[in-house]
């Protein structure tokens, strides 16, 4: 009886612990735009803002152009 | 150093960097690792945009726009500005921000450390050649 509910703490925690990781990474992989200014504030601007739909588009373009010629 | 020269060692020193443009504040183009002139004239104009673009965003503050980092899913742009210059480079996805700013930074300091190109220097006649030119 108790091996069985240690097994079964030891897959609920690992099912936890794997999700933690999965959203950690992708949470790191959000698109978004850092801006720096020389008072030294920054803003950073995440998908989805407003401000962040104007700039990304852009950042593509560069990005398609860079790789058109490699 | 020229332009060319330091795009050269920038994409030496740094191996997160695909590819790079040097540019001015009118969008022409300095030097760059691309192939295509018309390729990076278009970078060039594309980044201009781009930091355009981001400084008309700032409300408040009077900070003047001087380095910014795009990051998507195929890859970070990075644009940083001193000056009159400006430069345009390209990431694979999550590189190591504060070094490739640094790199960067490096790299246009580099160019503005280029000292003025020496004058040529004026030719004194030689005395002979002039007394004789005042015999004859």
């Amino acid at each position: 009886m108790r091996r069985r509910f240690l097994a079964l703490l030891g897959f609920a925690t690992g099912i936890v612990a794997g999700t933690l990781l999965y959203r950690r990474g992708t949470r790191g992989r959000r698109e978004r735009v850092d801006l720096y200014f020389d008072d030294g504030s920054m803003i950073s601007l995440t998908d989805g803002s407003p401000d962040a739909a104007q700039l990304l588009p852009l950042a593509r373009r560069i990005l398609g152009e860079a790789r058109a010629t490699q | 150093m020229d332009a060319a020269q330091a795009l050269a060692d920038l994409t030496e020193i740094s191996s997160q960097i695909r590819a790079a443009v040097l540019f001015d504040e009118s969008g022409e183009v300095a030097a760059s690792t691309l192939d295509s002139e018309e390729r990076s004239r278009e970078l060039a104009q594309a980044a201009t945009d781009l930091l355009r673009t981001a400084e008309g965003l700032r409300t408040g503050g009077d900070g003047e726009l001087t380095q910014l980092e795009a990051a998507t899913v195929d890859g970070s742009v990075f644009v940083v500005r001193q000056g009159a210059r400006r430069i345009v480079a390209t990431t694979s996805p999550e590189p190591t921000v504060g070094l490739v700013f640094y790199d960067l930074k490096s790299c246009l300091r580099g160019v503005e450390d280029d000292p003025e190109p020496a004058k040529p220097r004026r030719r004194t006649p030689r005395k002979k050649e002039s007394e004789a030119e005042a015999q004859g």
